[in-house]
């Protein structure tokens, strides 16, 4: 991946994870989410991985966000006030993101990824048809667990749905006829 | 020089998508006059001088032009950054979404063969789908950041029968991949190249009528146009989740509209009707059935099949300007109904006939 | 945006699942051609609630027309139902003739006839056009209204107006009507076949049109009548009043017609009766154009009608008698009459009290959409927002008519 991409992009998604975190509106929070996302598809793009990346955009980007944000507009919610979270509160969440930080750092630079480098890719790397080979025969199992345990939480998801109207709301008087 | 060819590719798509919405909304306009009976604009001209004094400078320069010198505002208390990334949104996937299309063979240019379209990626449907996923975020962002009650129930709506339409036609494209067995869409198109019989071309409304029909549906669906446009018609909502804006973001919103009929009608061309093939006509020449092949030069061949493509791009458009002045509008629950009770389990069935017709009679690659 | 402002615009309660919504479908709004507010709850896309208002449109005619005589009513009854101005005119002044005991030349009620009908199938053109409109399907509307275009230049020849006519006079007519006024009737009539013919196709039997329409709103007939209702509501449900058929006025007894009747009192059944209207109105017309007859248009009564313009500058009688009907007015009798007439929306009624002099004590107009309108929010109960575009479209509420 030629560095004038991957620097450009990795600016771009640092910068839209950081908005996640530190955006007051919930709303502009869950954007950045979007954009972070939709960039991380572009990478796999880059990684030869299209089918992944085609996915990610159409499951986590294009569905699971749009789920997000119709649950952030539809309930009634104010911005943090700026000033809720104590300096001990702040210090204890600095400190623990650079133990981690320094906690994966070393364990990255100690490891030899498969692949890093010049190592050329496998014929028909990424491509649906070697993917889908493997979760078809390799992987069956996991995928048809995976598909009920889908199944389920869509019947569950219907069945939270359907809920009964309050009948103290309807015996209401209509509006406009007060006094 | 390869980023300047596919640079070059890029903005040739991008181009013609705008310049297609652009004439989608004259076509609109005309279109809706010659249905109903009346002239309909021809009112603006340039000094009176003829060509420019043609009916379609109205629509391609008056109409722009007023939209985007209009007053451009944010209604109060609305989310300013979101009300102005709204449209863009809305935008952004429509125009990226023909990326994939193919409008060509690949042609041999000086020494270097090239690829008649804009992005070489080998899940091309999926991309598409992808894409039209993106396009849902507009229409959420848009109805919330108006601080308009009306606005809201528009976009609650529109979301709603995107996301459900999105359903079906994904389902109805499965079957076309079954079918060809790729997800790479040039592919697609180059096995619609055969003959059915030695003079039927084998294109894909000949295996897959009930396809054909739940994409088309679909893909209006999913362009919100009659006879689904129950999210910004139906005169309840004025203009359902794009009421409060204007100039500029409202030019945006109508041009994803047409933008969005222009990728529909471009994926069922190449999923359908043979995308840039044009029958009997090949790179070796026109082999029409019964007669010898008379060789034509492979440049103008192509240049043929990329006309071929566009017209065939554009009789779908002018079909959804005529299904549109023709039909009443559902009403929400209907349409939700459609989506989900009727073509989700239609185009299920059509996988697993496909499937089946595969098993028995082999694929047609 | 401030720090502690909520997110999500007009909405202040606790649960946005269940609470109900307060929206108003206010006058200004392009479904409520007639300017009408209503006030709405819903729950979800389902009306729980609605209070109508009207009387955005209210001018006072009916204190108008005590101040001006008899005759100067007239341009106001013009604005009652705007849609069929001549329907309008043409009752009032049958009412005042019946106080007066005055009766028409036979030529005139044929013509009365005749132009009531083509008021009545421009109402119903446009009802049903805007109707369909509304729907979505834009181009069944541009047809009725091309022909509806056709009855107005019509009206344009015959009245010298599209809308605001003032054509009827108490004991007759304004003037007669111009030469080619048959074949202009027939021109206007064959056209609105072919559109009737066309829309037909269109939307009778188009699945998504019928889909909207069918099973909507819904009224018994007992609840009908209950309301007041009358015209093609009452129609659609199955009880079958015209005040044509039932109290036959103007000569409507000697012409041969039909009065569609509907099954289920939906919107379907409402449309569908005003279409078959339009052919029944057709009818009518041809028959009455058959047997039109010749002779003088008003009626010879020195007391009611204006004399010649020869005589008011010929003679002194003549000035005298002009004079007196125009700064007095026409001396209707003493007493009260209620007389009512089939518009295109119900029955048309005009209560008028008089005092022995030219002007009027009292005008009442019984207006049959301010009786539907009490009806619709009973009707939209239950229904979507959606819905109320299509049950409002096929009430047809003139506001002029409603609100006067």
């Amino acid at each position: 991946m030629s560095p004038y991409l991957f620097y450009p992009l990795a600016c771009l998604t640092i910068a839209g994870a950081l908005g996640v975190v530190l955006n007051n509106n919930p709303v502009r929070s869950a954007l950045s989410l979007v954009a972070t996302l939709f960039l991380l598809a572009v990478y796999y793009i880059a990684l030869q991985a299209h089918l992944v990346a085609a996915l990610q955009i159409i499951v986590y980007a294009g569905a699971v966000m749009v789920l997000f944000l119709f649950v952030i507009t539809l309930l009634n919610l104010s911005p943090d006030p700026a000033d809720r979270t104590s300096p001990l509160f702040g210090a204890a969440a600095l400190g623990s993101a650079l133990l981690l930080a320094v906690v994966l750092g070393r364990a990255l630079w100690a490891t030899t990824l498969p692949g890093a480098a010049n190592t050329p890719l496998p014929e028909g790397f990424g491509t649906t048809v070697v993917l889908a080979r493997q979760l078809f025969s390799e992987y069956l199992v996991a995928f048809e667990l995976t598909s009920i345990l889908l199944l389920v939480a869509v019947v569950g998801a219907v069945v939270l749905a359907k809920r009964d109207p309050s009948p103290a709301d309807m015996d209401a008087p209509a509006p406009g006829r007060e006094a | 020089m390869e980023w300047l060819i596919a640079g070059v590719k890029c903005l040739l798509v991008i181009l013609l998508v705008l310049q297609l919405s652009a004439l989608m909304l004259w076509v609109e306009r005309k279109g809706a006059a010659l249905i109903q009976n009346r002239i309909g604009a021809n009112r603006a001209n340039l000094l009176g001088i003829f060509p420019v004094n043609l009916g379609f400078t109205n629509t391609l320069i008056a109409d722009p032009v007023k939209m985007f010198t209009k007053e451009d505002y944010v209604p109060d208390g609305a989310d300013k950054f979101i009300h102005s990334l709204a449209p863009f949104l809305a935008l952004f996937p429509a125009i990226i979404t023909f990326a994939a299309i193919p409008f060509g063979d690949t042609i041999e240019l000086a020494g270097r063969s090239i690829e008649l379209r804009a992005v070489g990626i080998d899940v091309g449907i999926l991309y598409i789908s992808a894409t039209v996923a993106m396009g849902v975020y507009g229409v959420v962002l848009a109805g919330w950041a108006s601080n308009n009650r009306w606005a809201l129930l528009g976009s609650i709506r529109g979301t709603a029968q995107m996301i459900s339409y999105e359903l079906a036609m994904g389902l109805a494209v499965v079957s076309c991949v079954l079918l060809y067995g790729t997800l790479d869409l040039q592919d697609m198109v180059r096995q619609q190249g055969q003959m059915l019989f030695g003079w039927l071309p084998a294109w894909g409304v000949v295996y897959q009528q009930l396809a054909f029909i739940l994409i088309f549906t679909a893909g209006m669906a999913e362009s919100k146009r009659v006879p689904f446009d129950i999210p910004e018609a139906e005169s309840e909502l004025v203009a359902g989740y794009f009421t409060e804006y204007s100039g500029g973001k409202q030019a945006s919103f109508m041009l994803a509209d047409f933008a969005e009929v222009v990728m529909v009608a471009g994926l069922v061309t190449t999923l359908f009707f043979g995308g840039w093939q044009i029958p009997y006509l090949s790179s070796q020449g026109l082999a029409l059935p019964g007669m010898a092949v008379i060789t034509v030069s492979p440049l103008l061949v192509s240049l043929l099949q990329v006309a071929a493509f566009l017209v065939k791009v554009l009789f779908f458009c002018w079909l959804q300007v005529l299904v549109r002045w023709t039909v009443p509008r559902f009403r929400y629950d209907q349409l939700m109904n459609l989506g989900w009770k009727a073509m989700m389990p239609i185009a299920l069935l059509n996988v697993f006939v496909t499937a089946l017709a595969i098993l028995l009679f082999g694929e047609v690659a | 945006m401030s720090a502690d402002k909520p997110l999500t615009p007009n909405r202040d309660g606790a649960d946005p699942l269940s609470e109900i919504m307060e929206i108003q479908m206010g006058p200004s709004h392009p479904a409520s051609h007639g300017t009408v507010k209503f006030n709405l709850r819903l729950d979800g896309e389902t009306i729980v609630n609605c209070d109508t208002e009207i009387g955005f449109l209210h001018r006072g005619f009916e204190k108008m027309c005590e101040q001006g005589t008899w005759t100067q009513a007239i341009p106001y009854t013009d604005r009652l139902n705007y849609a069929s101005p001549l329907i309008n005119n043409f009752i009032f002044c049958e009412a005042v003739e019946r106080m007066c005991s005055v009766t028409v030349p036979e030529r005139c009620s044929y013509l009365l006839v005749i132009l009531s009908e083509l008021a009545r199938i421009a109402d119903h053109l446009t009802c049903l056009g805007m109707g369909a409109s509304e729907m979505g399907a834009v181009s069944a509307g541009f047809y009725m209204v091309e022909a509806r275009e056709l009855i107005y230049n019509l009206t344009a020849r015959v009245t010298g107006a599209r809308v605001t006519v003032s054509y009827g006079r108490v004991g007759g007519l304004r003037h007669d009507v111009p030469g080619g006024f048959a074949d202009d009737v027939r021109a206007c009539i064959a056209k609105v076949e072919q559109v009737l013919g066309d829309c037909e196709k269109l939307l009778e039997r188009n699945r998504i049109f019928i889909g909207r329409m069918a099973g909507v709103a819904v009224m018994s007939k007992e609840e009908a009548m209950a309301y007041g209702l009358t015209g093609p509501l009452l129609r659609a449900t199955g009880v079958a009043f015209d005040v044509r058929k039932a109290e036959p006025y103007m000569l409507y007894d000697r012409f041969d017609f039909e009065v569609p009747v509907g099954s289920k009192g939906d919107n379907f059944d409402r449309f569908s009766v005003r279409f078959e209207e339009m052919r029944q109105s057709i009818r009518i017309i041809e028959q009455a154009l058959a047997d039109l007859p010749g002779g003088p248009v008003s009626v010879d009564d020195p007391a009611v009608v204006l004399p010649d313009k020869s005589e008011v500058y010929g003679s002194i009688e003549g000035l005298m008698n002009h004079f007196k009907l125009v700064i007095e007015g026409i001396r209707v009798p003493e007493g009260e009459i209620y007389f009512s007439g089939e518009g295109a929306n119900g029955e048309l009624g005009f209560y008028l009290a008089s005092d022995g002099s030219g002007r009027p004590y009292r005008v009442r107009v019984r207006p049959p959409s301010f009786y539907a309108m009490g009806a619709l929010s009973r009707m939209i109960e239950g229904h979507t927002v959606a819905d109320v575009i299509a049950v409002f479209g096929m009430v047809n509420m003139i506001g002029g008519e409603c609100d006067r």
